[in-house]
C-alpha cells in the first residue's frame, strides 16, 4: 500500500513494483532490487525507498539503511553528465587531486555537488581499475586517462551543447 | 583455407578506454576491404598486462607486439604486415634501455621474469567464445575430477600443491575445502566466488575475470564437487561492467555446453552459478561482510566462529575463495600438485598476480613465481622508476597492508616475509612511490581511505581510525607535536586488538609501517615543519631567490591574494604570512627564481 505522505507517480509505482515482482519481491534480493530503481529513476529518493520496502514486506529503515550503507545507491539526482574522479592509490600519487581541484573550480561545485543547470555532478570513486591510464575520470562511464589538469576544459567543451 | 594470423587486439578496461574497440573495427574493414577475412582473423582477448603501452596489438604467430595503437594504424598493420609480412616499426616496443625495437613479446624485459599460470589465458584467447577455452584446456580439469577422481582425492590433491588464498591472508586453499565439505553433509552448500576488488589500485580480478571467465566457472564447479554444493554465487562490484558482461556471456554458453547446469559430462552432478552485485563497500571483501551482502543486508561484519564452512549464505555452510585463487585450481589438476609445488618458496607455492601501478615505468598487471624480489620486480619487469626519479617506497597490501622500502628489496616475495617486514600480500596491489611522495600524505590518503569505508559497527575502527586521521592531517598542517606521534602508536596497537574484522585490525598498517620506515620524515614534519617531497601545502615555503629575480614584477600581478611585494627591476619578496600556497607565481616567473623550500 503506497501511504498517504508518498508522493509518487502511479508510473513509478508500477515500475518499481514490476521491479521487486520480478525477483519474488524476496528482501533476500534487496540490493539487486535497488541496482534496477536506480537505473531506472536515476537515485533512490525515499519516497522510492517506501515502495521498495511495501513491495518485499520489510521496515522502511532496512531499505534505508541498505540505501546509506552503499556507496554506489545515491538519494540525490546526479547531474545529466555524472563526473567521477578516480582517487585510488595510483592515481593518487600521479596527481588525481590536482584534477579534482581544476574540475572544481571549473564548475564551481565541490564533491558531491550538482551544477546550478544540473547538467553535470562531481563525484569521486575508488580506483576504475585502470592504473596504467592514470590518473583517470569518467563521464557517465566513458574512462578518460593519462590527464592533466590542463585537459578538464577540453573535456567539459565535448559537452556543451 | 585456414585462418594463418591471428590478430590479437586487448578488450580489457584499460585498453578498452583507450578505444581498443575501434581498432577492432578498422582492422575489421581492413580485412574484409583486403578480402583476407579468410585468411586473418581480429580476436578481442582479455589483458596483455603491458598497461602502460596500451592500446596493445599482437599478431598471432610470430608475437609481434604493437603499443599505443591507433584506430588509424590499422590500415598499415594490415597492408604491411598482414599482407607483406613487414612489420610496423614505429608501432613496436622500444626497450628503454638500448632503445632497441623489440620484435616480439618474447624479447620483452616485461615478460622474461614472468610466469602466467592464473593469466595463462589472459590476452590468448577470446574470453566470449568458450571454443577458444576449450581449446586451451579449459573444463578438461573438472572433466578430469568428475570423471576420475573422487572429491577426497581433489582436495588432497589441491592441499599438496600448497596452494594458499590469494585474496589477502593466505589461508591454504584445500584446508578451507576440507572444513567445508565435512561441515554437515548433505545439506544445500553454497561455493562463493569473491570478486569484490575493493583495493585502490588493484585489478588483477577484473581483468582475470575480463580475460578467461571461464577458469573461474570452471573451478568454482570443482570446488561445487568437492564440498558437496550445487550453487555457486560470483559477488562483483557494480564498478566492473566489463567483467559483469563477460560472465554472463560465459555462464550462458557453459550452460549450452553442458559445462554447467544439470548431470555435467552425465555424472549426475548439478552445478549452477548465478551473479550477486556488490555497491560499493569496500568491507564486503571481507567474507562475513561478503556474505550479509549477498543476502541483501548492510555488508557489515560478524564475528568469526562460526566461520562461513559452518554457518555462511543464508546459514547455510558456504566456502568463499577469491577469484585469482581460483584461477590457479584447473591448473593443478591439469598438470598436478607436485608441478605446482615445484614452483615457489617453502611455505608460499605457485605465482602471484600484482597490479603493478604508480611511478613506475611499465604500469600493468603482472604474474610472478613467489620468492621474487621486489628488486627484480621494479627494476627488471616493471623497468624502473619513471623519470629516472629515486624510488622511496612500495606499498603491497592496499590499506591494510604497507609500505616498504629500500631495504626491503631483496626480500624473496611470500605471504610470511612480507608480514615480517611489516606489510602483507593482500590482494595484490602494488604502488610504487618515488621521492616526491610525502610518507605522512600516503598514511593520511590510507586512512582517508579506511575511515570512509569503515562500516561503523565497532568502536576502534569507527572512532579510533577517525582520530589517526585527525592526528595525521594535524602534522600535514604543521601543527604536529612529539607526543602526537607517541599517541599515533598507542591508538594504532589498540586499533589492531580489538577490532572486530580483519579489515579493522589492519586499518592501522600504513601508519605504523611508515613509522617504522620513515620516522626521520614524520619528525621532519613535526620538528623542523618540513615536508622533504613538498607534498604537504601547509609546510611549503615559497621563496623568491634575490640574485635570479629580475623584477619583472609577473608573480606580484599574478599574485591572487597580493602577497608579493617589491617594485620594478628589483628583487620581489613573498610574504609569508599572507602566502596561500597556490604556486601561481612559481607558474608565472620565467627566470626560474621562485623555489620551494
Amino acid at each position: 500500500m503506497v501511504g498517504p505522505k508518498i508522493k509518487i507517480t502511479e508510473d513509478s509505482y508500477l515500475k518499481i513494483k514490476e521491479i521487486c515482482e520480478s525477483f519474488n519481491n524476496n528482501p533476500g534480493e534487496l540490493i539487486n532490487v535497488l541496482h534496477q530503481t536506480q537505473s531506472h529513476f536515476g537515485y533512490l529518493p525515499e519516497e522510492v525507498q517506501q515502495v521498495v520496502a511495501d513491495c518485499l514486506g520489510i521496515p522502511v529503515g532496512r531499505v534505508y539503511g541498505v540505501v546509506s550503507f552503499y556507496s554506489f545507491f545515491t538519494m540525490k539526482p546526479k547531474g545529466k553528465y555524472a563526473i567521477s574522479v578516480c582517487l585510488g592509490t595510483a592515481c593518487y600519487v600521479k596527481g588525481a587531486e590536482k584534477i579534482l581541484d581544476a574540475l572544481k573550480s571549473e564548475l564551481k561545485i565541490s564533491e558531491g555537488g550538482v551544477t546550478e543547470d544540473g547538467k553535470f555532478s562531481l563525484d569521486v570513486l575508488r580506483c576504475v581499475g585502470a592504473c596504467g591510464l592514470a590518473p583517470v575520470m569518467t563521464i557517465n562511464g566513458k574512462t578518460y586517462g593519462r590527464l592533466v589538469p590542463e585537459h578538464v576544459k577540453e573535456i567539459l567543451a565535448e559537452y556543451a551543447e | 583455407m585456414a585462418v594463418k594470423m591471428h590478430i590479437l587486439v586487448c578488450g580489457g578496461t584499460g585498453c578498452s578506454a583507450s578505444a581498443s574497440h575501434e581498432i577492432v573495427a578498422e582492422l575489421n574493414k581492413e580485412l574484409v576491404a583486403h578480402d583476407l577475412t579468410d585468411f586473418a582473423k581480429v580476436v578481442v582477448t582479455g589483458c596483455f598486462g603491458f598497461c602502460e603501452r596500451g592500446p596493445i596489438v599482437k599478431i598471432i604467430p610470430d608475437n609481434t607486439f604493437y603499443t599505443r595503437v591507433k584506430p588509424s594504424d590499422a590500415k598499415e598493420i594490415i597492408e604491411e604486415h598482414i599482407i607483406k609480412g613487414r612489420k610496423v616499426q614505429r608501432l613496436l616496443y622500444v626497450a628503454p634501455d638500448t632503445n632497441q625495437s623489440v620484435p616480439d613479446s618474447k624479447h620483452m624485459e616485461f615478460y622474461k621474469k614472468q610466469l602466467r599460470i592464473a593469466l595463462r589465458n589472459c590476452g590468448f584467447i577470446d574470453p566470449e567464445n568458450i571454443e577458444e577455452s576449450i581449446a586451451r584446456d579449459g573444463y578438461a580439469a573438472l572433466a578430469k575430477c568428475l570423471t576420475e577422481m573422487t572429491p577426497e582425492q581433489v582436495i588432497a590433491e589441491i592441499k599438496k600443491s600448497g596452494l594458499r588464498g590469494r585474496g589477502g591472508a593466505g589461508f591454504p586453499t584445500g584446508l578451507k575445502w576440507e572444513i567445508a565439505s565435512k561441515s554437515r553433509p548433505g545439506e544445500q552448500k553454497y561455493v562463493v566466488c569473491n570478486a569484490d576488488e575493493g583495493d585502490p589500485g588493484a585489478f588483477m580480478d577484473r581483468s582475470l575475470l575480463e580475460g578467461d571467465p571461464h577458469s573461474i566457472l570452471e573451478a568454482m564447479a570443482i570446488c561445487g564437487y568437492c564440498i558437496g554444493a550445487s550453487k555457486g554465487l560470483i559477488y562483483i562490484r557494480a564498478e566492473y561492467p566489463l567483467a559483469i558482461h563477460r560472465l554472463q556471456v560465459a555462464i550462458q554458453q557453459a550452460e549450452e555446453y553442458g559445462l554447467l547446469g544439470k548431470d555435467i559430462f552425465g555424472t549426475g552432478f548439478d552445478f549452477e552459478i548465478e551473479l550477486r552485485y556488490g555497491a560499493g563497500a569496500f568491507v564486503c571483501g571481507e567474507e562475513t561482510a561478503l556474505i550479509h551482502s549477498m543476502e541483501g543486508k548492510r555488508g557489515e561484519p560478524t564475528f568469526k566462529p562460526p566461520f562461513p564452512a559452518q554457518s555462511g549464505y543464508l546459514g547455510k555452510p558456504t566456502n568463499v575463495n577469491n577469484v585469482e585463487t581460483y584461477a590457479n585450481i584447473p591448473v593443478i589438476i591439469n598438470k598436478g600438485a607436485d608441478w605446482f609445488a615445484s614452483i615457489g618458496t617453502e611455505k608460499s607455492k605457485g605465482t602471484k598476480v600484482f597490479a603493478l601501478a604508480g611511478k613506475i615505468n611499465n604500469v600493468g598487471l603482472i604474474e610472478v613465481p613467489m620468492g621474487i624480489t621486489l628488486r627484480e620486480i621494479i627494476y627488471e619487469i616493471g623497468g624502473g622508476i619513471k623519470g629516472g626519479k629515486k624510488f622511496k617506497a612500495v606499498q603491497t597490501g592496499g590499506p591494510s597492508g604497507g609500505c616498504l622500502t629500500e631495504k626491503h628489496l631483496d626480500t624473496p616475495i611470500d605471504y610470511d616475509s612480507l608480514v615480517a617486514a611489516g606489510s602483507m600480500m593482500g590482494s595484490g596491489g602494488m604502488i610504487v612511490m618515488d621521492e616526491d611522495d610525502c610518507m605522512v600524505a600516503i598514511a593520511k590518503f590510507y586512512l582517508g581511505f579506511t575511515v570512509d569505508e569503515s562500516c561503523g559497527k565497532c568502536t576502534p575502527c569507527r572512532v579510533g581510525n577517525r582520530r589517526l586521521l585527525e592526528i595525521l592531517t594535524k602534522i600535514t598542517d604543521g601543527k604536529g607535536t612529539m607526543e602526537d606521534l607517541e599517541q599515533l602508536k598507542n591508538l594504532s596497537a589498540v586499533i589492531k586488538d580489538t577490532a572486530l574484522c580483519g579489515l579493522g585490525q589492519t586499518s592501522p598498517n600504513p601508519v605504523l609501517s611508515t613509522i617504522s620506515n620513515f620516522w626521520d620524515e614524520y619528525v621532519e614534519h613535526v620538528v623542523d615543519k618540513k615536508c622533504r617531497a613538498g607534498q604537504c601545502k601547509a609546510l611549503k615555503k615559497y621563496v623568491i631567490d634575490p640574485a635570479k629575480c629580475k623584477g619583472c614584477t609577473a608573480c606580484a600581478r599574478a599574485c591572487p591574494v597580493s602577497a608579493i611585494s617589491g617594485t620594478v627591476k628589483n628583487p620581489h619578496v613573498i610574504n609569508q604570512l599572507d602566502c596561500i600556497k597556490c604556486g601561481t607565481c612559481i607558474e608565472k616567473c620565467k627566470f626560474g627564481a621562485i623555489s620551494i623550500q
